[in-house]
């Protein structure tokens, strides 16, 4: 039932899921800036047909799934605000994904990932945490009915789309050059590739930085949308909340990365920012301001070691980051819910309000539920997908670069870049 | 002495480099170029149109070197720069010719003593 059709409401979810709708602008500038030119056009593409593909399958399929109706079935002016809300949201999951997966996977491949993502993957898990939003009778997660919390989706947008990168990734192997024994090996390839990372230089720092200054943007409406409603008083609290997380991990990733490299890094903390909106994500609704800012600094100070780790240690190539910070920091942000979740903004406490183990226990069931949901069937989509039309561009059309393999075009027509690997 | 020009694939740069210092060969000035010769162009298509384009990507490295010097670097070119053993179209050439005079902007010095 639409109730009471309340226009503020209707007019407040929209204009929150026109900023979210922007991020995929955002994402599209990170990742273009953060990787090599002769691959702008592909990864620009690819951005742009994840949104395109994943919405309509979202609209066809996806959408009923995750919420148990249909936008076709109901066409009220607050499913269309909702169904719009919520398509953009699953278009953010579904574009993760393409950074861990840069620089080196088949273009169709790609769009039919996306297909599946938005149809199917993203739906179900989601189905698990948000059901009940869609206001049919009856409809309502398991994760849901446990007391699960995650207010904007750190775990249903951004861990799936951090584990799903994440599988994809691990699927690919890294890209040619990434870890060489020697530097005359540029013929290894392939996961028993361990020799030391070299780092591949993303080509466009401005890009990026502004990729994240729109996301960041975006993101206020990402949380403070989430209420679902104008009306909620806590609106206004969330965007401060929000906001204040990302600059704490911007500073907590500047620090750790002046200490760790003796330089400030911009990459990094570009990276660390993300990492604190993704974080404060998950308990926008829940915390306050001061545990806004705590969540944020460890925040950006885990995505530094985490990228380190991914990078270095398990020697996993994720050219942007993307597991770092919306896998790993998206489960963070989740799971510090259970501990500063405070009762007098969502109705129940955290362990360090005096609520107990029991919302963390909770907050932790879900993420590891969600982790094998979406690393899962990511891994047997991606492989499935190697098998039969293959995942990976061929050694030579890497070399060369996607661009011109892919897509028969240049990014940077009249620029000579200079690429020597 | 000598001035080695060589026109290089771009991916190959890093393993000519390596065949170099192996070769203690380490001074060297790199540019990029655009270059053609039996390589055939590519094609490329903007708003539904297609061109052909046919000035290719390389890699152009200048070597200033002694004498006794030079098979040494030529060899260690070739080794990195030629495309598995039989090569390919593409690979890319070598010029040598004569080098007047060297000299050293910091100290002065001429001849070998600058190169070297």
């Amino acid at each position: 039932m639409d109730l009471d059709l309340n226009h503020l409401d209707i007019v407040w979810v929209l204009l929150t899921g026109f900023l979210v709708f922007f991020m995929q602008a955002g994402f599209a500038m990170l990742e273009t800036g953060f990787t090599r030119a002769k691959n702008a056009v592909n990864i620009l593409t690819k951005n742009l047909m994840d949104f395109s593909i994943g919405s309509i399958c979202f609209f066809l399929v996806g959408f009923a799934i995750m919420f148990g109706t249909s936008p076709v079935g109901r066409q009220t002016d607050w499913m269309f605000s909702f169904f719009f809300f919520q398509m953009v949201f699953a278009a953010t999951a579904a574009t993760i994904v393409s950074g861990a997966m840069a620089e080196r996977t088949k273009f169709v491949t790609y769009l039919i990932y996306s297909a599946v993502v938005s149809l199917f993957i993203y739906p179900v898990s989601g189905h698990w945490i948000w059901a009940s939003a869609g206001r049919v009778e009856g409809a309502e997660g398991w994760l849901q009915a446990l007391g699960f919390i995650d207010s904007a989706g750190s775990t249903v947008v951004h861990s799936v789309g951090g584990w799903l990168g994440l599988a994809g990734t691990l699927v690919l192997g890294p890209r040619l050059g990434k870890y060489s024994a020697t530097v005359t090996n540029t013929n290894v390839t392939g996961p028993q590739a361990l020799g030391k990372a070299r780092p591949i230089l993303g080509h466009n720092m401005p890009l990026a930085t502004l990729g994240v200054f729109i996301l960041w943007f975006c993101w206020f409406g990402f949380n403070s949308g989430s209420t679902l409603s104008g009306n909620n008083s806590g609106i206004a609290r969330i965007a401060v909340v929000t906001c204040l997380a990302a600059a704490a991990a911007a500073n907590g990733a500047l620090f750790i990365s002046w200490m760790k490299f003796g330089k400030p890094d911009l990459s990094m903390t570009l990276n660390g920012t993300l990492a604190g909106l993704v974080s404060i994500t998950a308990g926008c609704l829940h915390v306050s301001p001061a545990s806004a800012i705590v969540i944020g600094f460890l925040a950006g100070t885990l995505c530094v070691f985490s990228v380190l780790l991914f990078e270095h240690i398990l020697k996993i190539d994720d050219p942007v980051g993307a597991v770092s910070v919306h896998g790993v920091c998206g489960a963070f942000g989740t799971l510090c819910v259970g501990l500063f979740a405070e009762k007098a903004y969502g109705g129940v406490n955290g362990l360090f309000f005096g609520g107990g183990m029991h919302l963390l226990l909770t907050q932790l069931i879900g993420v590891g539920a969600v982790f094998l949901w979406a690393f899962g069937t990511g891994w047997v989509l991606f492989k499935f997908l190697d098998l039969v039309i293959g995942i990976r561009v061929p050694r030579n059309e890497e070399i060369r670069g996607l661009d011109i393999n892919e897509h028969g075009m240049e990014a940077y027509a009249g620029f000579q870049i200079f690429t020597t690997e | 002495m000598k001035l080695i020009i060589a026109m290089i694939q771009p991916e190959k740069l890093p393993s000519v480099k390596a065949a170099l210092f192996e070769a203690q060969v380490s001074k060297m000035t790199v540019t990029t170029a655009l270059g053609c010769g039996q390589q055939m162009g590519y094609d490329e298509t903007f708003h539904g149109s297609k061109t052909e384009i046919n000035l290719l990507k390389k890699i152009r490295i200048e070597i200033a070197v002694n004498d006794h010097f030079v098979q040494k670097t030529v060899d260690a070119i070739i080794k990195g720069a030629r495309s598995g053993k039989d090569g390919k179209i593409g690979d890319g050439k070598i010029f040598i010719s004569n080098l007047e005079e060297c000299i050293r902007i910091r100290s002065g010095e001429i001849g070998k003593e600058a190169i070297g």
